[in-house]
């Protein structure tokens, strides 16, 4: 077990620095948003769920969806607009659906969607339980306020993840959130687990009793994860003092903390796998081909795409 | 007599015998009370468990439906008016627009919101207007309007159970207490029903017994209505003859009725109820006039006035486009010299 989260910790920091690494070559479309320090939230938390579940990620979903078990090298493609990416390269970095995956890139209307996924689980019956990611700045939305008092009216079965990284793009949360972040959910009658680690062993912990709260209740809980951020928003776009990151580097770094309870061999070797994997999808990604449009039939002004050798995604 | 109302409270309960993935969002929608408007009178009662009465929360609710159709579910959220279709803005477009696109069509968000739009019962700037056309151009998003020249409840039940896209179900609140034209009704007219689409029908009427129309009128909805009243006085006390096409997908836009019609006529005449600038009409006319060239002679939009919609009746009245202001853009229409 503890092999196979340093695994996912680490291919999850070998992808996002590879990716940080290669946007100045101009290999990707648009932006994209690391989610470097927090590693450990996605594989504590998505590791607890079962394999039906549904997993709603953000604008930072890449750590969501390796997480998840989605492909590095698809992730890569898409990030590149290739055909051979998670989404046909219309989505790009934030816009990401595999099997029960889905991510979209604008904060708020997220949490309403996800927790619609939750009510129509529990409609039919299903036992899936739905876990969404939200971060800090997104408690600045309204409509999460909204889905969080149906959750609780209707009890759903959804897992609420607040990851306060502590800062917003660059806003930190002391600018943008009064009050109790804990409160806010409980003020519905979502009962709250607050921690503050960055270690996925603690937080595989805490996320594996409220799903099988969520699961067992049929009911809404929320797990806030304060956790660190250590890249930029997206690229070269961090204001802090380089000294408070270094500082959280040294001090919350999930990868650091799990290695510690591997072996030096066992860590040289799944390092050594991880690295060939991550290097293996960056080139698999680089030589695949760009879709193209073409004039659909269907309907006026409908465009579809066509797909050179598009391989399977799964 | 069989209303509109009527027809989509059946066309309603129809979707819900039919398939049980069927679940209605909306505020007040529960029996007693069964909506603010009773399209989803007695829902509540015979379906306990499908019909949820939510709190205030548009943007909520419609990101939830969202959600639930992308799992396999067929959401019917309400709005109560449909001014308050702005609240749910994010969700449609960010969001139920975009996913079956932008998740390279491995889903499928078949959602339709229903919502009365239009004004002249006095209510006022915020629960008066019609905000269609600010989707209008959301790719991704369909946009519907039942005619009483077809069935109101059929077309819904058939977009429930057959969409696979979210869709707006535009209703306008003064329509639901007309009857369903049925052949009785419609004697003075000659009315054709032709394929928009493959889902939704537009229908061209012409007074029974005119000589060939010489100016195309198009208009979907409440206006729609008014239009085939304006068609009567025309004919009648000015032999002007129109032909009226009446639209009930408004998007994605299949317009080649109105195309044909404006063939034969070379002058086209759009009737909304929404404000004038940038509006429905706006693209029928630019899409009519690439599609024709020079065949299209003379080009006129009608609409409500730039403005909110006042409560005071004899100023709402001067703001919303009637059936006298049909009758006088038309006969100014055609007057104008080419």
């Amino acid at each position: 077990m503890n092999l196979e989260l340093y695994r996912s910790l680490f291919r999850i920091r070998r992808f996002e620095e590879t990716v940080l690494e290669n946007f100045p070559k101009g290999v990707f479309f648009g932006t994209t948003h690391t989610y470097l320090g927090q590693e450990a939230n996605a594989v504590g938390v998505i590791g607890q769920a079962a394999d039906e579940d549904i997993v709603f990620s953000n604008h930072r979903c890449h750590g969501h969806f390796l997480a998840y078990g989605g492909s590095p090298a698809a992730l890569f493609a898409e990030l590149m607009g290739k055909s051979s990416g998670v989404c046909g390269g219309r989505g790009g970095s934030q816009h990401l659906q595999w099997r029960n995956f889905y991510s979209n890139g604008v904060q708020g209307g997220i949490v309403p969607v996800a927790t619609g996924m939750a009510l129509a689980e529990k409609q039919k019956k299903s036992g899936v339980v739905t876990t969404v990611f939200l971060g800090d700045g997104t408690l600045g939305e309204g409509a999460i306020y909204e889905a969080l008092n149906m959750a609780a009216l209707w009890q759903l079965p959804i897992l609420y993840v607040l990851e306060n990284n502590g800062i917003a793009q660059t806003t930190p949360a002391e600018l943008a959130v009064a009050g109790s972040m804990a409160a806010r959910f409980t003020a519905f009658g979502i009962p709250t687990l607050e921690i503050d680690t960055s270690d996925v062993l603690e937080i595989r912990s805490a996320a594996g009793s409220l799903l099988a709260e969520v699961r067992s209740q049929t009911a809404p809980r929320a797990l806030i994860i304060h956790t660190a951020r250590f890249g930029p928003h997206s690229k070269g776009d961090d204001t802090r003092d380089p000294e408070v990151v270094a500082r959280l580097r040294r001090d919350r770094d999930p990868v650091q903390i799990q290695a510690a309870r591997l072996t030096l061999q066992e860590k040289s070797l799944i390092e050594a796998q991880v690295n060939a994997e991550i290097r293996e999808a960056f080139e698999q990604a680089l030589s695949a081909p760009y879709p193209e449009f073409e004039p659909g039939a269907a309907s006026t002004g409908e465009l579809t795409l066509r797909y050179a050798n598009r391989p399977q995604l799964s | 007599m069989q209303t509109v109302l009527n027809s989509l409270n059946q066309g309603l309960h129809a979707a819900f015998a039919t398939d049980e993935r069927v679940i209605l969002l909306g505020e007040d929608v529960l029996d007693p009370y069964g909506g603010a408007f009773k399209v989803t009178s007695g829902l509540s009662s015979a379906y306990p468990g499908r019909v949820f009465t939510t709190p205030i929360s548009e943007a909520g609710i419609v990101g939830a439906a969202a959600g639930m159709a992308m799992r396999g579910l067929r959401p019917v959220v309400e709005i109560m008016f449909g001014d308050f279709i702005t609240l749910a803005a994010d969700a449609l477009v960010n969001h139920a627009a975009k996913f079956r696109w932008m998740y390279n069509d491995q889903v499928r968000v078949p959602l339709v919101l229903r919502t009365p739009m239009g004004g002249r019962r006095g209510y006022g700037p915020t629960h008066s207007q019609t905000l269609e056309k600010m989707f209008l151009g959301v790719p991704g998003l369909n946009v519907i309007a039942p005619t009483t020249l077809g069935n109101p409840g059929d077309l819904l039940r058939q977009t429930i159970l057959q969409a696979e896209d979210p869709t707006l179900f535009i209703e306008n609140k003064l329509q639901y207490l007309l009857p369903l034209q049925d052949s009785a009704l419609l004697a003075e007219f000659e009315c054709r029903e032709i394929q928009q689409g493959p889902d939704a029908p537009a229908y061209t009427l012409t007074v029974r017994g005119a000589p060939p129309p010489v100016l195309t009128i198009a208009a979907y909805g409440y206006m729609a209505e008014l239009a085939r009243q304006a068609l009567l006085e025309l004919a009648y006390e000015h032999e002007v003859f129109a032909e009226l096409v009446v639209l009930t997908r408004l998007t994605p836009f299949g317009l080649d009725p109105v195309f044909a019609s404006a063939r034969r006529t070379g002058a086209l005449m759009t009737v909304e109820e929404g404000t004038l600038s940038l509006g429905w009409g706006a693209e029928v006319l630019a899409q009519t006039a690439e599609a024709l060239g020079n065949h299209l002679l003379r080009a006129r939009r009608l609409a409500a006035l730039d403005t909110p919609v006042p409560a005071s009746g004899p100023l709402e009245n001067q703001v919303l486009p009637g059936v006298n202001e049909i009758m006088t853009t038309a006969l100014e229409l055609i007057k104008t010299h080419v």
